[in-house]
C-alpha cells in the first residue's frame, strides 16, 4: 500500500517559505549548469552552422586555421581546376581562393581594440555560402576600397556601421554593405575584394581555397588526390569539419571550467535540500508514527519522503531552466582561442540541455532526500508516537 | 557570558543540521575562492607586467610582422635602454590539448629585458652555443617531466614541419605572478627555416619589446617610436606591457563576466542555506523565545542570540572552508595548468570569502531576529508549533 503522492506535495506547500528557499538554492545551481552548457552549445552551433556540408576547404598542411595558412597562386589554380568541383550558372567552377587576416579595431562603447577576421573574398564567396545574404547597402565595387561587414561586426566595432570608414593597411575603407550570415561565424567577419586586400597588405599568397563538390561522395577521392599531389602540401577538409574543430578548444574550456564549478556548487544545494528534508522528518515524527500504526509499510514512508525531495528538485529545475531560457536573448562575443579573433555567439537552449539539467536536478534532490527518508522509515512506531 | 553559552548550546541542539549548514558554507567559501582565483589567473599577465617595459607590434594586428631593421631604429629612440624581439611560434606538443606558449626570441637580449626570469649562467652558456637549444620554465618542465638534455618535438602550425629542440636551460621566476610555463628558443633557428621555405618573409619579427629609462614617460616614448614608422608599409603600435596584456584580457571579457556572475550567485546560495536554517530554528523556538521574554530577556537580546548563532555557524563553516581551500586550489591549479600558467590563491581572496560568509550570516539572521523580537509574549505562547 502506497502513500498518495498528494501527501508529499501538500507537505511542500504547507512549509512554503522553506520549500521556496530550498527550491531557489537548487534553481541557482540548475541555472548555472544549464547556462554553461548553453554557452558551449551556442558556440558550437555558431561554428558548425558556418560550414556547408558539400563545401570543401583546402589549407596548407598542419595549419589549424585559415590565418596560419599560405597557398601560392599556382597552388590555388591547381586546386581550383580539380574535376570534382561543381560548376556555377556561368559554367565556371565553383571554387575561390581567399586570403584571411586578422586586424585590430576599437570596439564601440569601450574603445578597447579587439581582433576581427578580415576575408579577401573570391567572386564566388556568396554563391558558395548561401547562408550569407546582403541585408543593407550593396556589394563592393571591384577595384575600390570598399568593404562589407557581418552584422555582429557592424554593431560591435567603431567605424563598421553602414557608410562609416575604418582605417587599416594605410587606407581608408568605406563600409558599403552589411550582410547577415544567419548566426554563423561569418557574422563576425569583414569581407573585402581579394585583389584589393592583397594589394593593400602587399601579400602575394592566398590563405585557402573553398570549393563546392559536384557530388559529396567524391570527397575522399579529391582529398586523396590533392594531399598526394607533390606540388601541394595541403590539408583537405569538409568545411563543416573545419569549423567544428575551431569550436573544440573553447567549448571544452567552457565546459571543463563550468562543470567543475557546478559540481562544487551543487554540493551546496544538496546540503540545502538535506537540511530541509531532515527538518521535514523531524517535524512530522508523530505523523509518521501514526501512518506506520495505520499499516503503511516502511517502504511507503521512504517513498513518500523521496518523492517529496524529488518534487522539490523538480520545482527548482523549473525555476532554474526558466531563468536560463531567458539568457537566450543575450548575445556575447569573446575571443576564440583557436582563431585568435572575436566571435559573436549566443546562449542556446536545446532539449538535450533541458533534459540533462532535469536529470542533474533530480540527482541532487535524490542525494539530498535519501538519507532523511531512510531516517523517517526507520522510526519505530512506539517511539515516534510517544514524541512530544 | 551566559548569552555566549546559550548561543553555543542553541547551535548544538540540531547537531546534524548545524553540521550540514557549516558544510554548505564551507563549500560555498571554497567555490567562491576558486572562482576569484580563476579571475586572478586571467589577470596574471597584467600583474606581472612592468611599467618601464613597452611592446611594439604591427599596427594592423599581432598576426602581422615587422622588419628586423626596426630593431636599431627603436634602440636609438630617446629613453630606450634595451631592445629584444620575438615571434609567436604556436607549435603543438603531442596534441592541441597540451597548450603552452612558445616564442622564438633573440636570446642574448631577451633574458636581459625580462630580468625576472632567471637562468643559471652555465645553462645560459650551453643554450647560446646551440642553435636548436631551448630554455623552458621549470613548471612546464615539471609538468612533462623534461630534464636538461631531453629532446622535445613540436609540430609547427605557422611554420610547418616537425621541430626538435634540446632543452639546455630551465628558468625560474622571482615574481609570483610571472609565467614559468613558457618555451623559448633561438630566433635565428626560426629565421633560417623561413629563409629556406618562404624567402620573401624572412627577417620578420613578430613583436619588439624594450625597456625605457624610468625617468621617461612611457606614453611619450611610445608616441616617439610609432612616429618613426608612421606611413611606412609596416606601421607600429607601441604600448606598455600592461596595456598589451590588458588587450588579451579584454578580448575574453565575456567569459570573465560570466565567472563573476557565478560568484555572485554563490553568495546567494550561502545566504539561502543559512537563511533556511535560521528560519527553521526560529520557527521551532517561537514558544521558547516567548518564555525567555517572560523571564525578562529584552527583544534586543533575543535578536542578538539569533544573530550570534548565525554568526557562529558561519564562522565555523568559513573556517572549515579556509582550511580546505589551500590544498584544493593547488589541485585545481594542476588540473587547469595548460589554461592558466599562473594559479595562485591570494590572501585577499580568502579574506573576502570569509567576510562574505559572515555578512550573509547577519543578513540571514535579520528576518527571523526581527520577527521574533516583534512577536508579543502572548502570541508566542499561543502559537502551536
Amino acid at each position: 500500500m502506497a502513500i498518495p503522492i498528494q501527501y508529499s506535495l501538500r507537505n511542500l506547500w504547507t512549509r512554503r517559505l522553506t520549500t521556496a528557499m530550498t527550491a531557489a538554492g537548487l534553481a541557482l545551481v540548475v541555472f548555472v549548469f544549464a547556462a554553461v552548457l548553453m554557452l558551449a552549445h551556442g558556440l558550437e552551433r555558431t561554428l558548425v552552422t558556418t560550414g556547408e556540408p558539400d563545401n570543401v576547404l583546402v589549407v596548407r598542411r598542419s595549419a589549424t586555421s585559415e590565418v596560419q595558412s599560405f597557398l601560392a597562386r599556382e597552388q590555388t589554380r591547381t586546386i581550383a581546376t580539380s574535376q570534382e568541383i561543381s560548376t556555377g550558372v556561368d559554367g565556371a567552377p565553383l571554387a575561390g581562393a581567399e586570403t584571411v587576416a586578422i586586424i585590430n579595431l576599437p570596439k564601440r562603447g569601450t574603445g578597447r581594440p579587439s581582433n576581427v577576421q578580415i576575408r579577401g573574398a573570391s567572386p564566388h564567396a556568396m554563391t558558395l555560402r548561401p547562408q550569407v545574404k546582403l541585408v543593407e547597402g550593396r556589394m563592393w565595387r571591384p577595384g575600390s576600397s570598399e568593404v562589407v561587414v557581418g552584422r555582429a561586426v557592424a554593431s560591435r566595432f567603431q567605424g563598421a556601421g553602414l557608410g562609416e570608414t575604418m582605417r587599416f593597411a594605410l587606407r581608408e575603407w568605406t563600409v558599403v554593405g552589411i550582410f547577415d550570415a544567419g548566426g554563423s561565424a561569418f557574422d563576425s567577419e569583414i569581407w573585402v575584394d581579394a585583389d584589393q586586400m592583397m594589394q593593400a597588405f602587399r601579400r602575394t599568397v592566398f590563405s585557402s581555397v573553398l570549393l563546392r563538390l559536384r557530388d559529396p561522395a567524391e570527397f575522399d577521392a579529391l582529398k586523396a588526390r590533392l594531399e598526394a599531389d607533390p606540388r601541394l602540401t595541403v590539408d583537405v577538409r569538409r568545411e563543416t569539419a573545419y569549423y567544428g574543430a575551431q569550436s573544440e578548444v573553447m567549448a571544452n574550456f567552457i565546459r571543463v571550467l563550468g562543470l567543475m564549478v557546478t559540481v562544487i556548487f551543487s554540493l551546496g544545494a544538496v546540503i540545502g535540500a538535506m537540511i530541509t528534508m531532515y527538518a521535514a522528518v523531524a517535524n512530522r515524527t508523530t505523523e509518521i508514527g501514526t501512518m506506520r500504526a495505520l499499516g503503511f509499510p516502511r517502504r511507503a514512508i521512504w517513498t513518500a519522503f523521496v518523492v517529496e525531495a524529488l518534487a522539490l528538485s523538480a520545482a527548482g529545475w523549473l525555476l532554474g531552466i526558466l531563468a536560463a531560457s531567458g539568457l537566450q536573448v543575450v548575445s556575447i562575443s569573446a575571443m576564440n582561442f583557436a582563431t585568435f579573433t572575436e566571435i559573436a555567439f549566443r546562449f542556446i537552449l536545446s532539449p538535450a540541455i533541458a533534459l540533462q539539467s532535469l536529470i542533474f536536478a533530480l540527482v541532487m534532490g535524490l542525494f539530498g532526500g535519501v538519507l532523511p527518508a531512510v531516517r523517517a522509515s526507520r522510526l519505530g512506531i512506539v517511539q515516534a508516537l510517544r514524541m512530544p | 557570558m551566559t548569552s555566549l553559552r546559550l548561543i553555543v548550546r542553541n547551535a548544538g541542539r540540531h547537531k546534524l543540521r548545524t553540521a550540514l549548514t557549516m558544510l554548505g558554507l564551507a563549500i560555498a567559501v571554497l567555490a567562491f575562492a576558486i572562482l576569484r582565483t580563476v579571475v586572478g589567473a586571467w589577470y596574471a599577465g597584467v600583474e606581472a607586467s612592468q611599467q618601464n617595459r613597452l611592446v611594439t607590434r604591427n599596427a594592423v594586428s599581432l598576426a602581422f610582422s615587422l622588419p628586423l631593421a626596426y630593431r636599431d631604429r627603436i634602440a636609438q629612440a630617446p629613453g630606450v635602454t634595451g631592445v629584444s624581439y620575438g615571434n609567436w611560434f604556436g607549435g603543438v606538443y603531442l596534441d592541441e590539448k597540451h597548450f603552452f606558449a612558445q616564442f622564438a626570441v633573440d636570446a642574448p637580449t631577451w633574458f636581459r629585458i625580462f630580468s625576472e626570469y632567471h637562468v643559471p649562467p652555465d645553462q645560459m652558456e650551453a643554450f647560446s652555443r646551440e642553435r636548436n637549444a631551448a630554455v623552458v620554465g621549470e613548471k612546464l618542465a615539471a609538468r612533462y617531466g623534461w630534464r636538461l638534455g631531453d629532446t622535445v618535438r613540436l609540430r609547427g602550425t605557422f611554420y610547418p614541419g616537425d621541430w626538435d629542440f634540446v632543452i639546455r636551460g630551465l628558468y625560474t621566476t622571482t615574481l609570483k605572478s610571472a609565467d614559468n610555463t613558457q618555451f623559448f628558443f633561438h630566433w635565428e633557428a626560426l629565421d633560417q627555416f623561413v629563409r629556406r621555405t618562404l624567402p620573401d618573409t624572412a627577417g620578420q619579427v613578430g613583436f619588439y619589446t624594450f625597456t625605457i629609462d624610468r625617468s621617461r614617460e612611457p606614453a611619450d616614448v611610445s608616441r616617439a617610436v610609432d612616429a618613426l614608422f608612421a606611413n611606412s608599409l609596416a606601421e607600429t603600435l607601441t604600448e606598455t606591457e600592461r596595456e598589451f596584456q590588458m588587450g588579451f584580457v579584454s578580448m575574453t571579457e565575456a567569459i570573465l563576466m560570466a565567472i563573476q556572475v557565478i560568484s555572485i550567485l554563490i553568495v546567494g546560495l550561502i545566504l539561502i542555506v543559512l537563511a533556511n536554517t535560521m528560519a527553521m530554528a526560529a520557527r521551532e523556538r517561537v514558544t521558547e523565545y516567548a518564555v525567555l521574554k517572560t523571564l525578562g530577556f529584552s527583544p534586543g537580546r533575543i535578536a542578538r542570540l539569533i544573530m550570534g548563532e548565525s554568526l557562529l555557524i558561519a564562522a565555523a563553516g568559513g573556517a572549515v572552508g579556509v582550511i580546505a581551500v589551500f590544498p584544493i586550489v593547488r589541485a585545481f591549479g594542476a588540473a587547469v595548468g595548460s589554461f592558466f600558467p599562473v594559479f595562485e590563491l591570494s590572501l585577499l581572496t580568502v579574506a573576502v570569502a570569509v567576510g562574505l560568509a559572515l555578512s550573509s550570516a547577519i543578513a540571514a539572521a535579520a528576518v527571523p531576529a526581527w520577527t521574533v523580537a516583534r512577536t508579543t509574549i502572548a502570541d508566542g505562547l499561543r502559537r502551536v508549533g
